[in-house]
């Protein structure tokens, strides 16, 4: 019963929460840059602009697949709040990108096509860390439950994982469509092939993506808190630090190209992420842990 | 007051400018003159935009691609021809390749004439076009809802 | 519990005999409208019997009771010798000395063993084979999938060689013997799947040997010819290791049945290597490395063939045959190496399978990956490893068949394999277009069986060896992307008219639509598939074999989870459909071409005033994944594991 709740408290507040934590890296963006920056709640009047735009199309496909991807998204992070498999978390969460994909490659438009490439480019470079992160975290746990490792972890997993956090954190920046990854789209004016994947999209269309990734990026933040769930105070001391870093990774770095983000992220899957799991293994096998 | 005016999304073109107005456009998203604090984002598709920012006069080069950038807009969405090129073709009025100012292609709201139009005159006529907005989105809303009863009266 | 039917020796011959025979019928009949009534009712009647099989019980007697099996001796005999003969004349004929070689070595101690064991000479032991055949829930499963999967693409076959009879003047028209080789291939993977006698296995894993040789040198050009050689050869060495194993547990073990093998499996010393033999000869059936170049050469044959044989049954013996073994490989090193030799194939296949852009050839390198998952479970072992390969067969069979055949019929039409050609299918060809997606969705989408399987892969793993586990991850992360790409290509709209699907055959339909609905439906009901056949069949064998059996399954959660996605997936073609409908009045606008669009978005006016075609292709990423860069260093890597296994397995016997 209490998953049901979670997942219904998640689904009505993460948009805003959501769109707070989108309004806070504009706010500190901008301060960084030395400007005054947009009202705090910035996002929320672009999300209701957007959807009292009138609805504009180019077929009559693209609109349906952003729907899809959107409730994906929204049944992807119920899934992890209401404290199921990670793996299922996990495959969801590959669902709802394949419909976004599917929705930039149903109009074949150069800058459309190109982003969607690059999309799934993005995809293949943080994949395989993702899938390293669980399978740490099981390793540690014994458990794939997202409910148990969060309420009542014995240990700081983070003790034991150190590199795949890290590893985490560099395609955290993919996933959060930070620079230096933000190849396929991009936030606010950092304009990138026009706009990339989602240039075809437009008004309402264009406020559920927003949407949708302000619930992706609650339960990415989510995923963070795991990582130092044995004591609430320190988690979310840590997922802020965390989003604070994003968002100064974001103004510091400049975008790169898609072979340096899929092949970095790649390697350091290997060295931090595998690393970290064979670590784990051998401790395993001595009996150490 | 609605979302609109919250957080209008500027489309910039550029016809036929010799880049004099556009820099000063891009000076207003500048820390100097920051025109997020109003939620302006220069996005740079027509199809997210809501305020068309026009510099320079249009020729046949241009004439089709204004009009195509205009129409892949969604409504409602209003046009600032910043600079007196844009405005009536300023100095290049009389020229025998210049049609005009960009109201000789698509429709204007609002007129910024100057050369170059300095950041403050910019705004100025960009807050001008959002009330401008505003109404066209009233407009829009009624006459969507005057079609609505319409269809249920007819049916 | 109603009175169930027994299911004794002589049906399960009759399966295995059955479709041989009326394969032979029709290599007489040359009326393609004689041929059809023929195919259907026997189609329909192996489906029936392999449902049928379903609700039966096994009862099997001992096997020198009953004449069929004494007949069935002195077949295999028999036409053992002539297969090797024939197999031995023609590669020499065609100057391949290698081939003559691998045949020679295996045929003629098997033969000799076999006429031996029957006749007695001195010297050799006797050793009695008490049951020829057998049948269990596994059988049962693979059975369903050869009875029906197989059938259906016969029936396929019937519409699409008739058009590839039309559209290639070129090639002799074969179909009688295509269709005699199809029936026959039929019975001997029944056949493979009954036997409990390897002497029995051997012969049918030749004969499939055969039929592959034979039907992909179909239409008899020189690079069919050749890869047809290069199919068998490889085959062939496994067919070695095979005999190989038959003779180690002949004289070691006194026993070359497979159930008593598996009683022999705690003692690893008697049993590791003939199981080890065997696993390879299973990898070269199923393409593993080094040994894939022979799938992807099969490509050249028609598709029925590449459907039938080399995605959904014939490649599947060889993983039967691991599987098998796995109580045998579990906790050992040898079958841990065997699982590495699996992710390896896994990894490069499906890194490789980006950068193809011909439709078959991204499907075969799918199917090698997947077979790779497969393999890499056998070695594994354990239970929940055991029951994640068996669902992994069940899904890809039907979703790989669809595909193959979907490619096929669309090849037809398009006159083309290559992906880019299949730009906006779904506004050219809809229900095609709709078949393919489901088949692609089918292979690697949440909540579909692929995706299942390979969740029940990484719990497996990640309980044995992490290792594994994180090359998966990176596996995984490739398939995607080149699913996703095609995918991409089939949905994605331009202007173009809906032409194509008039001229579809219906015995295309009719195989067609059952695998599409079958990719469904099969999702649905694995939880019944599994608590009814799955889990009773690994409990029954390592209750028997180690003595306690671990359970095995996903969570009743996540299976509730999923069937809910299921539910939302299938809803999702109805609610686009209305949204379709609804959308009529919503403005339409062009795509964006920086304003520059030309005549709507086909063409736009670039630079230099010259008008450009709107065109979009796929990133292939040749230059990091091309053939040229991995396909050497997968081999490399296969020889050298494949090395280490041989180091393994014979000296540390573990």
């Amino acid at each position: 019963m209490e998953k049901l709740i979670a997942a219904i408290v998640f689904v009505l507040a993460a948009p805003f929460v959501g769109g707070l934590l989108a309004g806070v890296d504009r706010v500190l963006t901008a301060k960084m840059q030395n400007r005054v920056g947009p009202p705090i709640l910035q996002p929320f009047y672009d999300v209701l602009k957007l959807l009292s735009k009138e609805s504009m199309r180019v077929n009559r496909t693209q609109n349906f697949y952003v729907f899809c991807f959107m409730v994906l998204i929204i049944l992807t992070g119920a899934i992890f709040f209401a404290g199921f498999d990670l793996l299922l978390f996990l495959f969801a969460l590959t669902l709802a990108s394949v419909f976004l994909i599917i929705a930039g490659f149903s109009v074949p438009s150069p800058y459309s096509h190109v982003g969607t490439e690059r999309e799934m480019l993005q995809v293949l470079a943080y994949e395989p860390m993702l899938i390293i992160a669980i399978i740490g975290m099981y390793q540690v746990a014994q458990t794939f439950s997202v409910g148990e490792i969060a309420l009542s972890p014995k240990v700081p997993m983070i003790l034991y994982l150190p590199g795949i956090f890290v590893g985490f954190l560099f395609v955290l920046t993919i996933k959060l469509r930070k620079s230096p990854f933000d190849l396929s789209t991009s936030h606010h004016a950092h304009q990138e092939l026009v706009k990339g994947i989602t240039t075809e999209f437009s008004g309402p269309t264009l406020a559920m993506i927003e949407v949708a990734h302000w619930y992706e990026n609650v339960f990415l933040l989510g995923f963070v808190y795991l990582f130092f769930g044995w004591n609430p105070i320190v988690g979310a001391v840590a997922v802020a630090l965390v989003y604070l870093f994003e968002i100064f990774l974001d103004n510091a770095e400049a975008r790169v190209k898609w072979q340096l983000t899929v092949f970095s992220s790649w390697l350091v899957a290997i060295v931090l992420g595998f690393g970290n799991v064979a670590v784990l293994y051998v401790l395993k096998l001595l009996k150490v842990i | 007051m609605s979302a609109l005016k919250k957080s209008p999304w500027v489309l910039h073109y550029n016809a036929t400018s010799c880049n004099g107005c556009d820099i000063e456009v891009l000076a207003a998203l500048t820390p100097v003159y920051d025109v997020e604090r109003f939620g302006i984002i220069n996005t740079g598709n027509p199809k997210h935009a809501d305020v068309l920012l026009v510099t320079g006069s249009v020729n046949e080069q241009t004439r089709e691609v204004l009009k195509t950038v205009y129409e892949q807009m969604p409504n409602p969405k209003v046009v600032v021809a910043v600079g007196i090129c844009a405005c009536t073709g300023g100095v290049f009025s009389q020229c025998y390749n210049v049609y005009g100012g960009a109201d000789s292609t698509i429709p204007v709201d609002v007129y910024v004439p100057a050369c170059a139009a300095r950041p403050e005159r910019i705004i100025d006529g960009v807050v001008e076009a959002l009330g401008i907005l505003e109404k066209k989105h009233e407009d829009m809303k009624r006459a969507k809802k005057e079609q609505k009863k319409a269809l249920k009266a007819g049916a | 519990m109603k009175e169930r039917c027994d299911v004794n020796l002589s049906v399960l011959l009759l399966f295995i005999v059955a479709p041989a025979a009326i394969g032979a019928l029709l290599l007489l009949v040359k009326n393609s409208t004689l041929r059809k009534v023929i195919v259907y009712p026997v189609s329909l009647a192996i489906i029936a019997g392999s449902v049928w099989l379903l609700f039966a019980r096994f009862n099997g007697g001992p096997a020198h009771d009953f004449w069929g099996i004494e007949a069935m001796n002195w077949l295999t005999l028999l036409f053992g010798g002539v297969i090797a003969l024939y197999l031995l004349i023609r590669s020499l004929m065609e100057k391949r000395w290698l081939v003559s070689v691998f045949v020679l070595v295996q045929a003629v101690p098997i033969l000799f063993l076999e006429i031996a064991n029957h006749f007695g000479v001195k010297g050799v032991p006797h050793v009695l084979i008490e049951n020829c055949l057998a049948f269990d829930r596994f059988s049962l499963i693979m059975a369903l999938i050869i009875g029906i999967i197989g059938t259906l693409i016969c029936v396929y076959a019937l519409g699409y060689m008739d058009e590839f009879t039309h559209h290639h003047h070129e090639f002799k028209d074969k179909r009688r013997s295509f269709f005699f080789i199809l029936f026959v291939f039929i019975g001997a993977m029944f056949g493979i799947v009954f036997s409990n006698s390897l002497l029995w296995m051997y012969f049918f894993w030749e004969v499939t040997t055969l039929s592959s040789f034979l039907l992909i040198r179909y239409t008899g050009t020189e690079e069919a010819v050749k890869n047809a050689y290069r199919a068998l050869l490889f085959n062939l060495i496994g067919g070695v290791a095979f005999a190989g194993a038959i003779y180690w547990m002949y004289f070691s073990t006194g026993t070359i049945e497979l159930d008593k093998m598996l009683i022999l499996a705690p003692q690893k010393s008697l049993v590791l290597i003939p199981a080890v033999l065997l696993a390879f000869a299973g990898m070269t059936k199923s393409a593993q490395m080094p040994f894939s170049g022979w799938l992807l050469g099969a490509m050249v044959a028609p598709t029925p063939v590449s459907a039938l044989l080399h995605s959904s049954t014939m490649v599947k013996a060889g993983v039967f045959i691991i599987i098998k073994m796995a109580p045998i490989l579990v906790n050992t090193y040898a079958g841990m190496i065997i699982a590495f030799i699996g992710m390896a194939t896994f990894l490069f296949t499906s890194l490789l399978a980006i950068s193809q852009r011909n439709a078959k050839r991204v499907l075969a390198y799918s199917t090698i990956a997947n077979l790779g998952l497969i393999v890499a479970c056998g070695g594994v072992g354990t239970e929940q490893a055991v029951w994640a390969a068996i669902l992994l067969i069940i899904f890809h069979a039907v979703a790989k068949g669809l595909l193959f055949i979907s490619v096929g019929t669309i090849e037809h039409r398009i006159g083309s394999r290559d992906i880019e050609d299949m730009q906006s299918l779904v506004v050219k060809m809809p229900v095609l277009a709709i078949f393919m997606v489901v088949g692609i969705a089918g292979m690697f989408l949440a909540p579909f069986g692929m995706l299942i399987s390979k969740w029940a892969v990484l719990k497996a793993f990640v309980d044995t060896n992490p290792v594994l586990a994180v090359i998966l991850a990176f596996g995984s992360a490739a398939t995607l992307f080149f699913w996703a790409k095609w995918l991409g290509r089939i949905i994605g709209i331009t202007k173009a008219e809906r032409k194509g699907e008039e001229s579809v055959s219906i015995h295309e339909w009719i195989s067609l639509y059952p695998l599409a609905l079958g990719t469904v439906a099969v999702t649905a009901i694995f939880p019944l598939i599994s608590k009814a056949l799955i889990e009773p069949w690994i409990a029954q064998v390592y209750l028997q074999v180690l003595g306690n059996a671990k359970p095995v399954g996903l969570g009743e959660s996540n299976v509730m989870i999923m069937l809910i996605m299921l539910v939302l997936m299938l809803v999702m073609p109805i609610g686009l459909l209305y949204y379709r409908a609804s959308r009529k009045n919503a403005k339409l606008s062009e795509m964006y071409l920086a304003g520059a669009n030309v005549h709507g978005s086909e063409k736009y006016l670039g630079s230099i005033g010259v008008v450009q075609q709107n065109e979009t292709k796929n990133y292939y990423l040749e230059n990091y994944v091309g053939e040229k860069r991995l396909f050497p260093a997968a081999v490399t890597t296969a020889i050298v594991l494949l090395a280490i296994l041989t180091g393994v397995s014979a000296i540390w016997r573990n």
